[in-house]
C-alpha cells in the first residue's frame, strides 16, 4: 500500500512539470490552431536561465525569497524568448498555410536545440539546490517519503492552473483570447487587437514553461541542451490526450501521464516509460479522437 | 553571362575537390595514433581525461627523443558519448587519417562498437578503460590495460558480503550500457556463490532523469545493500533521489562512478558509498605519487582512473612500437600481444592470452567534494 502511496506523490510531482509544460502547448494551440514545437526548447532556455541566475545570487537570503527571483527571471527569459519566436518566425506566416508554420516551428526547434548545444556545451550541467531538500514521514511506521520539493512542485502547478483558469474565464483579457480562439477575423471586427492577444498568449505560455523549468530543475537537477525533446514530448501528448485547446485538459492529461510513467515503471518495467505515453495517446485517440476535454469542432461543408 | 557563370562553376568544382583531398598518413617523420572519446555529453569527464593521459604520455615520450628520430602524434576525435559517433570517428582515423594504432575508449558499449571497425582493417586498439569481456573478444587486434568485469563484480561482491556484512543485495542497473549489464551480471553470479540473496534486480536507461519509481520498488523489497553499476551522472541522480526517498543503505558501484563530477551531480547523496575503481589517488608507491604530481602541475587536478589508465594505455602501445619489427600496424599488433613488465602508474602491464592484463582492484569511498578515501585493495 505504501509503495502505492510512495508511487502516487512520484507521479503528481512529475504530473505538475508536465501540466505546466502542456499549458503553453494547449493555449497556444487555443488561440492560434497551430502546435509550437519550440515550446520545449523555450523550457530549456528558461531551465538554462534559471542556472544562471541562480549561480549570480548563490548565497542571497532567505532561500524562498531566491527561489522566487531565480523563477521570476527565468520567466521573464522564457517570455523574451516566446515573443522573438512569434515576431520574427510565426507572424509573417500567419495567413500561410498550416503545414508552413508548423515546420517552421520544428526549425525553430532544432535551431534553438543546436544553437544551445553550441553555445552552452552539450555536457550536462548540475542546477544547484536553490532550497535545501526537506523530507517529511506523514506516518512514522510507513515508509512513505514526501519531500517538500514534490510539493511545492504539486501546489505551484495546481494554482497556476487555478490563475490560469480565472484568466481565461474571468477577466477582460481572457474573453478576448477566447474570442480570438473562436474566429480570428471576426473577433478583429469586434475592435479585439488580435496581434497583441496573440503576442499575450505567447508572453502566457512561455513564462509558464520558464516556470516549469525552475521546478523541474529542483526535482531533477540535471540541465542540458537537449532536455526538452522529451518533455517536450510528454508534455504534448499530455495536452493531446487532454484535449488540445482545452486547458483543464492539459493539466489532466499532464497529471495522468505522470502517475501513469510512475506506476508503469513499478509496476512493469522502466524500459516501459516512455512508450506508456504514447500507448496512451493512442488509446485516447482511438476511443475520443478530440481528447478527453476537446472540443469536436463540427466543419460546415 | 552563360560562359562565365560556366567557368566559375568550374572553379568551385575543382576547388570542392582540392580541399577535399586532405594529406593523409602523417608525414614521413611522425608517428601516427588515433584517440577517440566521450569530451562530451554525459561521460564527458572520461573523454577529457583520457584525452590529457594520452597527451602527457605522448609528450614525455616526445621529450624522450621520440623514436629512431621520428616524434609521435595523436590525432583526437570526440565521439558525444554515442555509439555511431563513435564507429564514424574510428572509420574516419583509419581510412582517412590513416593512423597506425587507436587509443579508446573507456565505456564499454562504444569499444564494442568502434573495436570492430578496428579489428575488420585490422588495426591494433587499445582500450584504457573498458572491462566488458566482449571488447578483446572482438578479435586479435583489440588490446585492454585495465581489469575486465568477471573480476570487477566480484570485487564489489566480495566487499559487500565480507567486508561490508551484507547478505541481501538489490541491483539497479543501466539497460543501455554492456558495461553496466554485464558488471550487474558477474555481482550477482557471485553474491550467490557466496550465500547472498538477490531481493530484486531492476533497470533503468542512460539519459532517464527520474529513478523513483525504481528506488520505492527496491526500498520495498528491503534490501541491505544496494549495486549500482552505472555512469556518474545517472549514479549522481540516483543517490539524490535515494536520499529523498530515506533510502538509507549503502550503495555500491564500479569504476564508471570514478569521475570529478560525481560529488557535482550526487552532492551530499552520493558521500558515504563505495566503488570500485583501477587506482587510488592515496597510492604512495613513487610512480603513482610522480605522475599525479606532473598531472597537477599540468592540469591543475587530481587526475581521476581514466586519466592513469589512457596514461598507461599510451606507454603500451609506445613500448609496442619502440619494440616492433617495422612501423606496420600488423608488427605493431604483434608486438602488443608480446606486452611484457610496461612500468605503468596503475602496475607492471602484462597482457595474457586474450590480452587483457590481470591487475588488482581498489575499494573507494566517496568521502566529500571530489574527494575519494582508499578502503582496501583486492586483489585477483
Amino acid at each position: 500500500m505504501q509503495a502505492f502511496l510512495q508511487n502516487l506523490v512520484n507521479g503528481m510531482a512529475l504530473g505538475g512539470v508536465y501540466a505546466l509544460v502542456a499549458l503553453g502547448y494547449t493555449m497556444v494551440y487555443g488561440i492560434l490552431q497551430f502546435i509550437n514545437f519550440a515550446h520545449s526548447e523555450i523550457f530549456m532556455l528558461g531551465a538554462f536561465a534559471g542556472l544562471f541566475l541562480a549561480g549570480y545570487f548563490a548565497g542571497m537570503e532567505p532561500p524562498a525569497l531566491m527561489l522566487c527571483v531565480v523563477m521570476v527571471g527565468s520567466m521573464a527569459a522564457c517570455m523574451a524568448v516566446g515573443v522573438l519566436a512569434e515576431r520574427l518566425a510565426y507572424r509573417p506566416l500567419r495567413s500561410a498555410p498550416r503545414l508552413n508554420v508548423l515546420i517552421t516551428a520544428v526549425g525553430v526547434s532544432l535551431l534553438l536545440q543546436n544553437l544551445g548545444q553550441i553555445v552552452f556545451g552539450a555536457t550536462p550541467r548540475v542546477f544547484p539546490s536553490v532550497i535545501e531538500t526537506v523530507q517529511y514521514h506523514p506516518w512514522p511506521d510507513s515508509d512513505l517519503v514526501l519531500t517538500n520539493i514534490q510539493l511545492i512542485v504539486i501546489a505551484v502547478s495546481a494554482a497556476l492552473v487555478l490563475a490560469l483558469t480565472l484568466l481565461v474565464h474571468r477577466t477582460k483579457m481572457g474573453t478576448a483570447m477566447r474570442a480570438v480562439s473562436f474566429d480570428i477575423d471576426v473577433a478583429s471586427l469586434m475592435g479585439i487587437p488580435t496581434d497583441r492577444i496573440i503576442v499575450f498568449t505567447f508572453l502566457l505560455g512561455s513564462s509558464l514553461a520558464g516556470c516549469a523549468a525552475i521546478l523541474y530543475g529542483l526535482c531533477y537537477p540535471k540541465i542540458e541542451p537537449m532536455m526538452g525533446v522529451v518533455i517536450g514530448m510528454k508534455a504534448f501528448v499530455a495536452a493531446v490526450f487532454g484535449g488540445i485547446g482545452s486547458l483543464a485538459g492539459a493539466a489532466l492529461g499532464g497529471l495522468v501521464l505522470g502517475l501513469a510513467e510512475s506506476f508503469t515503471v513499478y509496476y512493469i518495467s522502466s524500459t516501459f516509460r516512455d512508450a506508456i505515453a504514447f500507448a496512451l495517446l493512442i488509446l485516447v485517440l482511438l476511443i475520443r479522437p478530440s481528447g478527453l476535454f476537446g472540443v469536436t469542432r463540427k466543419e460546415k461543408v | 553571362m552563360r560562359k562565365s557563370s560556366n567557368i566559375s562553376r568550374l572553379f568551385v568544382l575543382v576547388g570542392l575537390l582540392v580541399a577535399g583531398c586532405t594529406k593523409s598518413g602523417g608525414d614521413a617523420n611522425e608517428i601516427l595514433f588515433g584517440e577517440y572519446g566521450s569530451m562530451t555529453g554525459s561521460e564527458s569527464s572520461f573523454g577529457t581525461s583520457t584525452h590529457r593521459g594520452v597527451e602527457m604520455a605522448l609528450d614525455e615520450a616526445n621529450a624522450a627523443g621520440g623514436f629512431k628520430g621520428k616524434k609521435f602524434r595523436t590525432i583526437s576525435y570526440d565521439d558525444q558519448g554515442k555509439s555511431e559517433e563513435a564507429v564514424t570517428a574510428m572509420t574516419k582515423l583509419i581510412t582517412r587519417d590513416k593512423v597506425l594504432l587507436v587509443i579508446g575508449e573507456v565505456a564499454s558499449s562504444r569499444s564494442i562498437a568502434a573495436g570492430a571497425i578496428a579489428q575488420q582493417y585490422k588495426i591494433p586498439m587499445i582500450s584504457p578503460a573498458s572491462t566488458n569481456p566482449k571488447v578483446t573478444q572482438l578479435g586479435n587486434y583489440i588490446f585492454r590495460v585495465c581489469f575486465i568485469d568477471p573480476f570487477q563484480g566480484k570485487v564489489m561482491s566480495r566487499f559487500a558480503f565480507e567486508n561490508l556484512k551484507k547478505k541481501k543485495a538489490a541491483i539497479l542497473r543501466d539497460i543501455r550500457s554492456d558495461y553496466s549489464v554485464g558488471l550487474a551480471d558477474y555481482f550477482i553470479k557471485d553474491f550467490k556463490a557466496q550465500g547472498g540473496e538477490i531481493v530484486t534486480d531492476v533497470a533503468y536507461s542512460s539519459g532517464d532523469i527520474d529513478f523513483k519509481s525504481q528506488l520505492t520498488n527496491i526500498r520495498s523489497a528491503k534490501p541491505d545493500v544496494v549495486f549500482v553499476p552505472g555512469y556518474y551522472t545517472e549514479v549522481g541522480l540516483i543517490a539524490r533521489q535515494a536520499k529523498e526517498l530515506s533510502l538509507n543503505l549503502p550503495l555500491l558501484g564500479g569504476d564508471g562512478w570514478d569521475s570529478d563530477k560525481l560529488t557535482e551531480i550526487g552532492g551530499d547523496a552520493i558521500v558515504g558509498h563505495y566503488f570500485s575503481n583501477h587506482y587510488s589517488a592515496e597510492d604512495k608507491r613513487p610512480a603513482v605519487v610522480e605522475f599525479i604530481a606532473k598531472y597537477r602541475k599540468r592540469y591543475n587536478e587530481t587526475p581521476d582512473s581514466m586519466a592513469v589508465l589512457a596514461f598507461d594505455a599510451t606507454l603500451v602501445a609506445v613500448d609496442a612500437v619502440k619494440k616492433a619489427k617495422d612501423l606496420t600496424p600488423a608488427s605493431i599488433r604483434d608486438a602488443l600481444a608480446a606486452t611484457k613488465g610496461v612500468p605503468g602508474v596503475t602496475g607492471e602491464i602484462t597482457l595474457n592470452e586474450n590480452r587483457d592484463p590481470v591487475k588488482p582492484a581498489v575499494v573507494m569511498k566517496v568521502a566529500g567534494k571530489q574527494r575519494y578515501s582508499y578502503v582496501t585493495t583486492i586483489n585477483p
